[in-house]
């Protein structure tokens, strides 16, 4: 799998992009996507919420099960994707992409970020 | 005590085809090859090909081979003709469900019973138990056979070019010994999709090629292979029960809305058979003062019911529990089978909902099957 150099990775499978004034874009990993199998909802945070590192923040639903989403970093949402929830395929088709959840004006970050080579090493 | 997982004749293909693998039963599955929606909707419109070899057979012989098989299961096994197959269910004296089945009528006095894979060994037993007293044979035939599926619209005419058997002739639920592909097969006109479609029986060293051979055969059609996370949401559409889910031992199967399958009527053995007084009084139970009734529910939004939650009534009482749910492919929503108090189970019943995780998500309640194919 392919996990972008220039994104940073959790534990949890999300994926964090590079801050641009500040904000981050946030989602989950092919790796994640490939493991949930058709994803059919998602259940995001709403913009003007705080999310902490390491804690739950929404859901993903796939066919066969339900999974926490988890953020990746402290902050506040500032936008989350529409297409996504009302395609959420795009989760599994696009995940580092158009199938980004929401984005997040960072505060704070946890120590054990990975990179992708670290992260890719960490799925293998 | 866990023990490792039996892999079907047909796990090396499994694994070239990129699958994820599952445990169902104690046996490594194919989950899905890639996406679980666009197996689901070829086998609607075009084709999807199954290894089922988990599933467990058993075969049943002898001059009283009929008689204990109306003794030992619910059906009017003695009057399937040969060459049919039907739908059936063994109880235990209690009248609460061990296992749906599929008996196959091979010959005056040879039957094959084909039993999930979770509830084999307890068929197997409850089969032999009951024989005692009965001119008749039963074999454990799970290792003799690997089973395939071709299920779906174009199934016919995939298998027509490789048999030169009567498929126009095997009706539904109906089976006959043939050659499919070079290979000694039992062709079946069954499934658990909702679809036309075949089950073949083969020996196992003859999976591979068989497989293969339908790959090639069906390519242009469309076939794909198929995992277990499709064949449970085909099923579900088709409004059809899976046992650990709609049916328990807990559940008779005219709790469980499946009363025509048992035959009271039968006349071997002096009309007995395994939980007939019991089965009876459930029977007038379910006329009378039925407790819960199985009913299907459609979803107003778009978050998923899952086996065990709630359902609860307009005033946030719980009035049943989901036994099945999953996104329907082709509703393009979420549906559940649920049983549900009396009073909640006509369909067009407002108001109710079910629980997913403590928010309360609108379902209205229907008919079963959600989905039932054009003929």
């Amino acid at each position: 799998m392919n996990n972008p150099q220039q994104l940073r990775y959790s534990k949890e499978h999300e994926w964090l992009s590079a801050a641009e004034e500040g904000v981050s874009a946030i989602g989950i990993t092919e790796h994640a996507a490939n493991a949930l199998g058709d994803v059919v909802f998602v259940q995001l945070p709403e913009v003007g919420a705080t999310v902490t590192a390491g804690e739950t923040c929404g859901e993903l639903e796939s066919t066969k099960s339900v999974s926490d989403l988890y953020s990746p970093i402290d902050g506040e949402v500032t936008e989350i994707n529409e297409d996504v929830v009302s395609d959420p395929s795009l989760v599994n088709t696009a995940p580092f992409e158009g199938g980004w959840l929401f984005k997040v004006k960072v505060s704070g970050e946890p120590d054990d970020l990975l990179s992708a080579d670290e992260y890719t090493a960490f799925t293998g | 005590m866990t023990e490792a997982p039996r892999r079907t004749a047909l796990d090396a293909t499994h694994r070239a085809l990129g699958a994820t693998m599952t445990d169902f039963a104690g046996w490594d599955m194919p989950l899905r090859y890639g996406s679980e929606r666009d197996e689901h909707v070829a086998v609607r419109t075009r084709a999807g090909l199954f290894d089922l070899s988990h599933m467990g057979e058993i075969t049943v012989t002898g001059p009283a081979a009929a008689d204990l098989l109306d003794f030992s299961l619910v059906g009017n096994i003695g009057g399937v003709a040969v060459g049919r197959a039907r739908y059936t269910m063994i109880c235990d004296a209690d009248g609460g469900i061990l296992d749906d089945l599929i008996v196959y009528r091979l010959g005056e006095t040879e039957y094959m019973v084909v039993a999930n894979a979770s509830n084999a060994q307890v068929v197997l037993d409850a089969l032999t138990e009951r024989a005692s007293g009965f001119d008749a044979e039963v074999r454990d035939d799970r290792d003799a056979y690997a089973l395939l599926a071709v299920q779906g619209p174009e199934s016919p005419g995939i298998l027509k070019g490789l048999t030169d058997a009567d498929l126009d002739g095997l009706k539904y639920y109906a089976g006959l010994p043939g050659t499919v592909a070079g290979v000694p097969a039992l062709i079946a006109r069954t499934g658990y999709t909702g679809e036309d479609g075949f089950e073949l029986f083969v020996r196992p060293a003859d999976a591979v090629a068989l497989w293969e051979a339908l790959t090639a055969a069906g390519k242009d059609a469309g076939l794909v292979p198929c995992g277990l996370s499709c064949r449970d949401t085909l099923r579900l559409e088709a409004g059809m029960p899976l046992y650990g889910h709609e049916l328990t031992t807990d559940t008779t199967p005219f709790d469980a809305g499946l009363g025509r399958v048992v035959k009271f009527e039968k006349t071997t053995n002096g009309g007995d058979f395994v939980g007939r007084a019991a089965l009876e009084a459930a029977r007038d139970r379910a006329e009378a003062n039925p407790p819960r009734k199985l009913v299907g529910l459609i979803a107003e939004g778009r978050r998923v019911p899952r086996a065990g939650y709630p359902v609860v009534g307009p005033d946030g009482a719980v009035i049943g529990e989901v036994t099945s749910g999953a996104p329907s492919p082709t509703l393009g929503k979420p549906v559940a089978m649920a049983y549900v108090d009396a009073a909640h189970a006509t369909p067009g019943t407002t108001g109710v909902a079910v629980d997913i995780r403590g928010t309360h998500e609108p379902y209205e309640v229907v008919a079963l099957p959600f989905y039932k194919r054009q003929k």
